[in-house]
Order: structure tokens, then sequence, then C-alpha cells
């Protein structure tokens, strides 16, 4: 039993930065129909600006704040430089331009940091704590506790302020967003900016147990794209459940049946439940018109 | 030009000149081997663009056909004793058959969700290729045994040359056969409007099955090709994400729907890179720049827009 709980708790602290990333797809996709695979990028990002403006010799914090920010303006200028000079490009177009955009940052992080693997120091120390004779790290629960907090914040802030409701509308109809007076463009390029934000954090939270390195980024964003189709691609609700459960088959997959073939059993989940559900487990039917 | 350009004979034999001509202007054995690399990958990115340029299906897991087909002939040959020949061959049965057996749940997926799938079954081989490693050597990869023919052991790069461009005429061929068969007819209708093509009866799922089945074995031969060109194969440089996603890019550049296209885009993509490793550790921020800005630039692709400039100053 110790050891399902184990598995439960890293699955979980996995799976909640797999949500993020998710909600960072979500996010862009809904407001643009792009499916950004540089938002894997945007995690290696966060983690590794953090950690070289640390050993720079800034405080962790400002360290993070700066770290945030950078990334922030790589997503507009993404947004900015690429995405919105190849407006009204097929989606196959586009999906090759961002992943040309995250093999162009990988190759940036390469150039400016190192190809070395960087970790942070844990929050609050690394003494495990334990519950029910699993073993879990503190910085577990910091990842758990900041995911929620951002999912949170979003879900608010597009609930309740203006900016969320324009978002919302960008999202159902451009067209009609743009008649109403909204103006689509900037709220696209919201959407990158709170995107790379999503990510950045992500990225700081998980570095002190993952580690992070210049190419950690593609790995993140396959998984982040799968969870999100998993739960149906452009439902909020749906990326972030999709990501738990992709983090918590990945963790009794690697721990019951085979640690190598932990990425293969989580595809196979995807394979098969998009076999049975097309349209991804929160995804809504849709009806071609002809 | 334009007629000509569209003329499929006359395209079968403008390729095979130019392919028997250009290595007179080469000037040592790293241009025959560059030269045979563009060959491979552009039967790789003909097969891949019956599949998305024709039927409309997008696939950004091909490279794990080529990474069946190069290990194919590594493993069989070392392993079982097999002729490279034959065991090629067998690559390409197996490639074939596993595309026929995901196929069909697969295709029934649509944009996005086709993606995700693509994109998980090329990560499910690469992975496997990666894991055994008591038959694929691990993610250092393999030695593959050179190829025997008719007792001379093939091994110069401008052999090499010589026998893709002849594979890669005869791809050429089959594909522009194809294109104006039936199935060719019904593949385009498939892609301007699923719906419409099944109204007027073209069974869909099966036409799908069919060319995601043609275009694995594209992507396996050509994966066994570069095996024995290499001599030493690895998961990653022959099936990994990065290929699969370059295969698309060269579909796309060179322009969906065209067979000139993907060769076009195929030397691109392989001729590009090669220029750049002088700037060495630039080496991925220019690949990416090189991507972002072809597909920012050229989003028709290199031939549909030569076409249509052509018909447009003759006109």
């Amino acid at each position: 039993m110790p050891e399902l709980l184990q598995f439960a708790f890293s699955g979980l602290t996995v799976g909640a930065v797999y949500a993020l990333v998710a909600l960072g797809f979500t996010l862009i996709y809904n407001a643009s129909d792009v499916v950004n695979f540089a938002q894997g990028e945007f995690v290696m990002l966060g983690g590794m600006i953090t950690v070289f403006l640390h050993l720079a010799g800034l405080p962790l914090p400002i360290a993070a704040v700066a770290a945030i920010l950078i990334t922030v303006l790589v997503g507009l200028a993404l947004y900015a430089f690429a995405i919105d000079l190849a407006r009204g490009s097929g989606a196959v177009q586009i999906i090759i331009i961002t992943i040309g955009a995250s093999i162009f940052l990988r190759g940036v992080a390469q150039v400016v940091f190192d190809k070395r693997f960087h970790a942070l120091p844990a929050w609050f120390g690394s003494d495990p704590i334990r519950i029910g004779g699993a073993a879990i790290l503190p910085q577990s629960l910091v990842v758990l506790a900041g995911a929620a907090l951002i999912v949170a914040l979003i879900f608010l802030m597009i609930d309740r302020t203006i900016l969320g409701r324009a978002i919302l509308a960008t999202a159902t109809n451009r067209l009609a967003a743009r008649l109403v007076g909204i103006p689509v463009r900037r709220i696209v390029a919201l959407s990158f900016a709170l995107s790379a934000a999503i990510g950045a954090v992500a990225g700081l939270l998980v570095t002190p147990i993952t580690l992070t390195s210049y190419d950690v980024g593609t790995l993140m964003a396959l998984k982040g794209f799968a969870a999100a189709m998993l739960g149906g691609m452009g439902s909020a609700p749906g990326a972030i459940v999709g990501g738990v459960l992709l983090g918590l088959a990945e963790s009794f997959g690697a721990g019951l049946i085979s640690s190598k073939y932990k990425d293969a059993i989580a595809f196979l989940i995807i394979l098969f439940t998009l076999f049975v559900r097309p349209q991804g487990l929160f995804g809504k039917r849709v009806t071609e018109r002809v | 030009m334009e007629r000509l350009l569209r003329n499929r004979w006359a395209l079968v034999l403008g390729l095979a000149l130019v392919l028997a001509t250009l290595p007179l202007a080469f000037p040592s054995n790293y241009y025959f081997r560059v030269a045979a690399l563009v060959n491979i990958f552009a039967l790789a990115a003909i097969g891949l663009n019956l599949l998305m340029g024709y039927a409309g299906q997008v696939s950004l897991g091909h490279a794990g056909f080529m990474g069946i087909g190069a290990y194919a002939v590594a493993i069989g040959a070392s392993r079982f004793g097999l002729h490279g020949i034959v065991a090629m061959l067998a690559g390409a049965a197996v490639a074939g058959l596993l595309a026929f057996l995901v196929g069909r749940p697969i295709l029934r997926l649509k944009g996005h969700y086709l993606a995700v799938a693509t994109l998980g079954l090329g990560l499910l081989i690469s992975m496997v290729l990666t894991n055994e490693a008591g038959w694929t050597g691990g993610p250092d990869g393999m030695a593959v045994p050179r190829l025997e023919l008719f007792g001379m052991r093939l091994r110069g790069p401008d052999t090499w040359y010589m026998i893709s461009a002849g594979a890669l005429v005869l791809g050429v061929i089959l594909a522009l056969n194809l294109i104006e068969s039936p199935t060719g007819r019904a593949m385009r209708a498939i892609h301007d409007s699923e719906i419409a093509a099944r109204v007027v009866g073209v069974d869909v799922a099966a036409y799908k099955l069919k060319i995601f089945v043609i275009s694995a074995i594209y992507a396996s031969i050509a994966g066994s090709l570069m095996a024995f060109l290499n001599g030493h194969i690895t998961p990653d440089g022959t099936a990994g994400f990065l290929r699969s996603v370059e295969l698309v890019t060269m579909v796309v550049l060179g322009g969906l729907g065209s067979v000139l296209g993907a060769i076009v885009g195929a030397a691109m993509l392989v001729i590009l890179p090669q220029a750049l490793t002088i700037f060495h550790e630039y080496e991925h921020l220019l690949l990416g720049l090189i991507i972002m800005a072809s597909m920012i630039l050229l989003p028709r692709g290199v031939i549909p827009s030569l076409l249509a400039r052509l018909r447009g100053g003759g006109a």
C-alpha cells in the first residue's frame, strides 16, 4: 500500500506540471486555433533563466520573477514575429512554425546557457514528509499548491473579469468578438503572454525536483499536448484532468509495469482513449456541417 | 514550362536526367553522401506527401516507419543472417503491416487528434528502438552490416547515390501513377471534402488506410537505404520526433500535393543544415529559424508558388 500512495503522490506532482502545460496549450488554442508546440520551451526557460540569474547572484525570488517576465516577453515575441506574420496559413503550417520556434529557442538556450543539467534549491528544504508510509518532498506540495493557485486564478479571471470575458468571447467566435469591439489580436497576444507565464511558473516550481536543461522542453510540450488532447482540445477543465491523469498513468505505469516504458504507457493510454472517444474526455462531439 | 511541370513523363525524364548528370559536378565523396541523403529523404517525403497532400491526413510520426526500415536491415542482417535486400523487404512488410493494423482506428481521428495519435505512434516506435537494447543497441545505436550484391560489397557513397537515385525515380513513377489512378482521384476527393466523397460512394476509410500503408512502405524503404548509406543507425537519427518534423516540413515546404515539391523540400532541408554545420553551436538555432522563415514566407510551398507565378506570367 505505501508504494501505491507513493506512486500517487509522484504522479500528482508530475501531473500538475503537465496540467499547467496543457492549460497553456488550451488558452492559446482557444484564442487563436494555434497549437503551440513551443509551450514546453516556456517551461524550460522558466527553470533555466531562474537558475542562471540565481547563479549570477540575484536572490531566488527576484530571479524567479525576472524569469517569468523574460519568458512572457519571449511568448509575446513568438506571437508578434512568427504567429501573427503567418495569419491565414493552414493548421499544418502553423504547427510547423511553432515546432521551428521550439527548436530555435532550444538552440538559443544551448548557446546562452549551456548543455548541462541544473537544479534549484527546494523552497522548504528537502527532508521528506512521511504520510502513511510514503515519503513526500516538501517541494511536491509546493508544486501542487502552486498549480492549484494558478488554475484557480485563471478560472477566476476568466469567470469574473471583463478581460476574461473578452478572452471567452474571442474563443467562442472571433468575428463576433471583433464586431462587438474586442481587440482580438491583443487578446490573442495576451493569451500567448499568459501561457508563457504559466509555463515559466511550472518550470521554476518543478526544477528543484526534476532538474532542468536546455532540452527538457520537447518532451514537456509533447506530454502537455497529449494531456490537452486526452482531456479534449479546447476544454480548460479537460486540460487539467488530462494532465493529472497522464501524470498518474506514467507514475503507476513506471512503478507497476516498467520504468523504461513509462512514456510509452502514457501514449498507449492516450491512443486507446482516442480510439474509444475520438473527441477526448471532455471534448464536445462536433458534427460537421456540409 | 508549366505544361512541362505537369506532364508526368517529362517530370520523370527530367529527374532521371538531373540525377544522372549531377555526379559530374561532384568534387568529392562528401557530395555524393549529401546527394544520396537528399534522394532518400525525398523518397520518404513523396510517400508522406501522398498521405498529406492528396489524402489530406497529417502524420507527425512518420519517421517511426523510417526507423522500422533502418532497424530491419541492421537487425535482419546481423542477428538473423538475412540478405540485406530480403531484410529491407521484410522491413517494408513490417512497416506496412503495422500501418495496416493501427491505420483504421488512427485515421478515424481528425485534425489535431490525428496529429497527436500519429505523434504517439512515432514516439512508441522510437521508444521500443531505444529500450530494447539487446536487439537494437539502445540509444547509442548499432552498426549496419554492408550490403553484398553479386559478390561486391556496396559501401561507397557514390554507389549508394546511384542506388538511391534509382529508388527515387522508381518511387516517383509509382507515386505519379497512383495519383493518376482511380485511387488518386478518390484521394483528392477525400482531401477536398470527406463528406462529399463519402456521399458519392468513395469508401473513405479504405482509401485512407491504403495510402497510409503505402506511405509507410515508402518511409521504410527510405529508412533501409539510409541505414545502408550511413553504416550506423540510432533511434533518434532514424525514428526521432525531430526526423518526423523534418519530413512534414519537407512536404509542406516543397508544396503539398506536389511530387516534385517533396523532392525540392527534401533537398532544401538536407542541404541547408549541411551548409550550416560550420556554425556548429548555432546549428539548432539556425535550423529553427529556417523552418519558421520558410513556413512564414512560403506557406503554400515552393513548387505551387512557382506554378502560380508561371501561370500568372504566361496568361
